[in-house]
């Protein structure tokens, strides 16, 4: 009951920081932005080399498909970005006003305080990710035919079917989103200075990502925290490549797992000198 | 009961800094406990082991009677504090600011919140800039905000560190004036400071902290009979007064002759001796008294000889 006053208290700072409702708006221009200028620009047959190259031959056919485009788009750096500052601030930002030492004091309890933290950057991940759905949905609606959504293998499958499978993708790159929130929080409890801390998790991001693209290097490519961000394509077939889609699960739960652990062994140990 | 102990408390930096070195503190319930010490000296790494923001690197501590670090959840809601200046969230309004530390509380009642924060802000006079963002409030206004923090419920002990630090005097005096409300209610109140005056007035039991080492602990009266009572007379015949004086068996005698701006006097440490002895001894032998007194050093006096002239602290 009070953790939970604790965790509504903390969401609604972190969703009425000027800061954050900026990104949140950032975030939901941008699948109408791609949604436009798909539109104008006829989509090209053979496609390009993006990430989201598959669906774009959909789009011309059925509007949802923008939220599949949008989502790959914005999984490259808008997302991460979004989700890096929330988590990144979320310890270091309080060691940076002082405001760390009152908590503790009050006493919030390290532990509940660390677990209230990743509480709300997961909420805020979720927040953002359902925004980019929400946002290319009702574009794609607007600019494009809707009806019977034909999948990536060529089936076709209802529309309220298809809008389920899109609820499980947006899920889906949210629990990607919740992974790398741990990574911030972690990385967050190191330092006393949020921008380092932000700086750091997208530094990290962008890393992953580039060595994920090196083929010397595919070895290692599964293991990275990247490598299943943009596996959600898997629901997009009948049937289902779950096997792909569990070892993306697998590997967001071991990193935030690792990076959990991690931040909670750092925070419940060291002094607060800020 | 006592409000805090702590029982050879030790903290070295991960650098090898002793910053605090096997302090054994015993502050009385009740009391306002003045923590004493030049800046550095180890006095707000004590403060943040008591809270449990450091751990200790050996000793122990308690808070109400309460083992810390390990009891911080358990004992934390009846102690308020204030460390190392006030924190708050700058773009908050004060009351939003208060209000997010109370929601942080797992022992506050969320339905008595508004009334508790609205007596806060009251108590310290703070009431009316409530909804003012705390960017803006001036420095004192911040610190009383801090000091709200403290008493957003009914505490125990109250730990303030050098809450007066950057105030002007007139925030000093309403900062010692709220000190000594806190204490009439019967809240025990640990206040630390690097200066003496400061907290002369107000405390009952002072901690006198040098280099990470408690050099001394106890009551203001104990304090002030550490120091030596000397007893001076003023006379035309220093010498004589000299010898009745060493005659009498008091130590540190010393003569001065007449100088510009001080008359000839003999002076000597009082030890046990009886100053009305003394006097009735010097008139007896004759010497023409003018002037005779018996002075003890100041706590001003004490406190320096304790912790140090100036620039004296070791790194």
């Amino acid at each position: 009951m009070s953790a939970l006053r604790f965790y509504g208290s903390e969401l609604r700072l972190v969703v009425l920081r000027r800061r954050n409702l900026l990104l949140l708006a950032v975030t939901a221009v941008f699948p109408l932005i791609i949604g436009i200028a798909l539109r104008l620009a006829a989509p090209h047959p053979q496609g390009g080399n993006g990430a989201g190259v598959a669906f774009f031959n959909q789009l011309a056919g059925n509007g949802v498909f923008l939220t599949f485009i949008a989502l790959s788009t914005l999984l490259v750096l808008i997302l991460p970005v979004v989700v890096a500052v929330v988590a990144g601030d979320s310890i270091a930002g309080e060691a940076g006003y002082g405001t760390l030492r009152y908590l503790l004091a009050v006493p919030a309890g390290r532990t509940r305080l660390l677990a209230v933290k990743y509480g709300v950057i997961v909420t805020f991940g979720l927040c953002a990710t359902f925004i980019v759905s929400a946002v290319a949905l009702i574009a794609g609606a607007a600019l494009f035919p809707v009806g019977p959504v034909t999948l990536l293998s060529g089936a076709t499958i209802s529309l309220p079917a298809g809008l389920l499978r899109l609820l499980f993708v947006t899920l889906y790159v949210a629990a990607a989103m919740a992974a790398l929130g741990a990574i911030g929080l972690a990385i967050s409890t190191l330092t006393e200075h949020a921008i380092g801390a932000i700086a750091a998790v997208v530094i990290f991001v962008v890393t992953s990502e580039v060595v994920d693209n090196v083929p010397q290097l595919a070895a290692v490519g599964p293991y990275l925290p990247t490598h299943w961000w943009l596996s959600f394509d898997s629901l997009l077939r009948v049937p289902v490549d779950t096997s792909t889609l569990l070892r993306g699960l697998l590997s967001f739960a071991v990193y935030a797992l690792l990076f959990g652990s991690f931040a909670w062994a750092r925070f419940t140990s060291a002094d607060v000198t800020s | 009961m006592t409000a805090i102990t702590t029982s050879g408390l030790t903290k070295r930096f991960r650098g090898g800094q002793l910053a605090v070195d096997h302090i054994d503190l015993e502050v009385p319930h009740g009391s306002v406990y003045g923590f004493l010490g030049p800046n550095g000296s180890g006095k707000t790494t004590t403060i943040r082991m008591l809270l449990g923001l450091a751990f200790p690197t050996s000793g122990s501590a308690t808070l109400l009677d309460v083992p810390m670090p390990g009891g911080a959840t358990r004992v934390l809601h009846r102690v308020g504090s204030l460390v190392e200046g006030p924190a708050f969230y700058p773009f908050l309004a004060g009351r939003d600011n208060l209000a997010r530390y109370d929601a942080a509380d797992a022992t506050a009642d969320p339905a008595t919140s508004r009334a508790r924060i609205d007596e806060a802000l009251d108590r310290v006079g703070l009431l009316a800039a409530a909804k003012k963002r705390y960017r803006n409030y001036s420095l004192g206004m911040k610190q009383r905000l801090a000091i709200a923090a403290g008493l957003l419920r009914p505490r125990e002990l109250i730990i303030l560190d050098e809450p007066t630090n950057g105030l002007d005097p007139q925030g000093t005096r309403e900062v010692r004036a709220l000190i000594r409300q806190i204490a009439a209610d019967g809240t025990t109140v640990f206040v630390s400071s690097h200066l003496l005056a400061e907290v002369e007035q107000i405390c009952t039991h002072v901690g006198v902290m040098r280099t990470g080492r408690l050099v001394f602990s106890g009551s203001l009266p104990e304090l002030r009979r550490t120091g030596a009572a000397r007893v001076t007379v003023q006379t035309a015949e220093p010498e004589a007064a000299a010898k009745v004086l060493a005659g009498l068996g008091l130590a540190d005698v010393q003569a001065a002759v007449a100088s510009a701006d001080a008359h000839a006097e003999a002076s000597a440490a009082l030890g046990d001796a009886s100053p009305e002895q003394v006097c009735a001894e010097l008139v007896q032998a004759g010497i023409g008294v003018r002037g005779f007194a018996v002075t003890s050093p100041s706590l001003e006096d004490l406190f320096v000889g304790l912790t140090g002239e100036g620039f004296d602290v070791s790194a």
